[in-house]
């Protein structure tokens, strides 16, 4: 199985403060990987090295074999990364269906409007309550909507590769389930890999393939969902077995 | 009465070309935050660019449109080179270069163009068919001509991909950044479109106020409380607004306080609008949920 997205040493810092110590990550084409870990862990950070995305980085990262560290934020997402950041990134001043998009500027760029239109109705296939809401400024949507519209917006620009931060923040938990089971979807359907960073462990692992617990910084443990559920420390830490 | 409904029409006249500055100073109010003082010494400095090409002998249409063009790089210049190294400094920092940015356009135009006042003509002859006994020829052709750009404007920031890119980078730089958005590129273009507007004010005003380093001294002063009447984060508020002082302004000076000390009405205007209703007309507060 080929690799969609390979780090090798991935190091970042905030200014002075170094938060990633060197970690080497790999998503598998067309499968899901999930990072857990606690609060402070790593895991955001590691998003936006990724998207080089107000941190500096060391290291490489490659995308379906070709190096992007070092490239500005926008061409990465030019080149198939579809990053739903931490706090959803919402505009809010604009609508919904503006907000959808923009997402898809990231394909075809100021001018094309090719696709766009048949992009935007798959989006609201999976989000039906978006397109209830087309026309409403974004600003006024719930948590649930906007995380829905962030993903949206992320799917409009046809990712290789999926970032999702949290996408259980704040939410209710029958919302959450209903957002799980469209990225599954979406994973199965789109044929998109996806990276998942998320807080509750027992949903991640249901969804994902592979795992990795990352404690300051480091990779401290990683393989199959499978395993890292039956692990003791994971169960105790993070699953509260 | 008759003089009455000359004064209002003569105040939406020149309404028109404060809409025009005021539209300038929200486009990049929008984007970055900060008012660029600078935008009416810039405008003054198209004026002439558009004065000597005609002095060199190009018809006015011609030079109508290349010192919109001009004026366009020359904004986006000015951005690259002088702002954006502003970007992360202190709000008061970036009024310090406005200033500068003011002094410098000020003084070039004098030290290049002299300051003898100087005749711009008007592209719309006296007795073209449009001139009436209310309003002059030159009156109504800028307001058509602002109304024409205002309208170019909206469809550019409303139907095009480009256009709300723009406005999602003036809103949400990062996010903007994570759909493929180049920020800096939007602001530079963002600068630029304002110094088109800007241009254009600048040859609609010259024929009626004469073309001088200080033309534009107190139309940016009219056109910042016509942004903030209609609201500083609103572009169809500041063309609201500017046409609203500028009809004020008329009228207030020809019935109440005289031409001498009528400048003195827009700062009455901003501190006015300040106190009774901070965000303008039609400067809306933002409704989020949390």
């Amino acid at each position: 199985m080929t690799s969609i997205l390979q780090t090798r040493g991935l190091r970042a810092s905030y200014g002075s403060t170094k938060v990633l110590h060197g970690i080497d990550i790999e998503v598998p084409e067309g499968s899901v990987v999930a990072l857990l870990g606690a609060n402070g862990a790593g895991k955001t950070t590691t998003l936006r090295a990724l998207c080089q995305m107000m941190v500096r980085t060391e290291g490489s990262i490659e995308l379906g074999g070709q190096r992007i560290d070092g490239r500005s934020t926008e061409q990465i997402a030019k080149a198939g990364v579809g990053h739903v950041p931490d706090g959803r990134g919402t505009f809010l001043g604009l609508t919904t269906e503006e907000n959808l998009r923009l997402g898809a500027y990231a394909r075809t760029g100021r001018n094309g409007r090719d696709g766009v239109d048949a992009d935007m109705a798959r989006v609201y296939d999976y989000f039906p309550r978006l397109f209830e809401r087309r026309a409403q400024q974004a600003g006024t949507l719930s948590g649930g909507e906007q995380q829905m519209l962030a993903i949206g917006r992320a799917l409009m620009g046809r990712p290789r590769l999926l970032l999702l931060d949290e996408p259980s923040f704040g939410l209710a938990p029958l919302i959450v389930k209903s957002i799980f089971e469209i990225m599954r979807r979406i994973n199965q359907e789109e044929r998109v890999s996806i990276l998942l960073v998320e807080q509750n462990a027992r949903l991640a692992l249901q969804l994902a393939d592979t795992a990795y617990l990352l404690e300051t910084g480091r990779v401290v443990l990683h393989g199959p969902s499978e395993d890292i559920r039956r692990n003791d420390a994971v169960r105790k830490a993070y699953l509260g077995e | 009465m008759e003089a009455f409904l000359h004064q209002l029409l003569a105040g939406l006249a020149t309404g028109g070309i404060y809409a025009s500055v005021a539209l300038a100073l929200v486009m990049i109010y929008q984007s970055t935050h900060h008012i660029n003082f600078a935008q009416g010494e810039m405008a003054m400095f198209s004026t002439f660019i558009a004065w000597s090409l005609m002095q060199a002998g190009l018809p006015y249409w011609a030079a109508f449109f290349a010192t919109i063009v001009l004026s366009f790089v020359l904004a986006a210049v000015v951005e690259f080179t002088v702002i954006r190294p502003m970007h992360d400094k202190p709000a008061l920092s970036v009024v310090v270069v406005f200033i500068g940015l003011l002094v410098i356009f000020h003084s070039m135009a004098g030290w290049l163009f002299g300051y003898t006042i100087k005749q711009f003509p008007s592209p719309f002859p006296s007795d073209a068919w449009f001139a009436t006994r209310m309003m002059s020829a030159h009156e109504l052709g800028a307001i058509g001509i602002t109304l024409v750009v205002l309208v170019l404007l909206f469809a550019f920031f409303r139907f095009t991909p480009l256009g709300l890119a723009m406005r999602a980078a003036a809103q949400n730089a990062a996010s903007s950044r994570l759909v493929g958005i180049n920020v800096g590129r939007m602001l530079m273009l963002g600068w630029g479109l304002a110094g088109a507007i800007g241009a254009v004010a600048g040859m609609m005003v010259a024929p009626v106020v004469f073309l001088d380093p200080n033309m534009m001294t107190g139309v940016l002063l009219y056109a910042f409380a016509g942004a903030l009447i209609g609201g500083i984060d609103s572009p169809l508020g500041a063309v609201l607004g500017g046409f609203i002082v500028g009809v004020l302004e008329n009228l207030i000076g020809t019935y109440v306080v005289g031409t001498e000390i009528k400048l003195s009405v827009a700062l009455v205007l901003i501190i006015g609008v300040l106190i009774v209703r901070p965000n303008g007309l039609m400067g809306r507060k933002l409704v989020t949920r949390v």
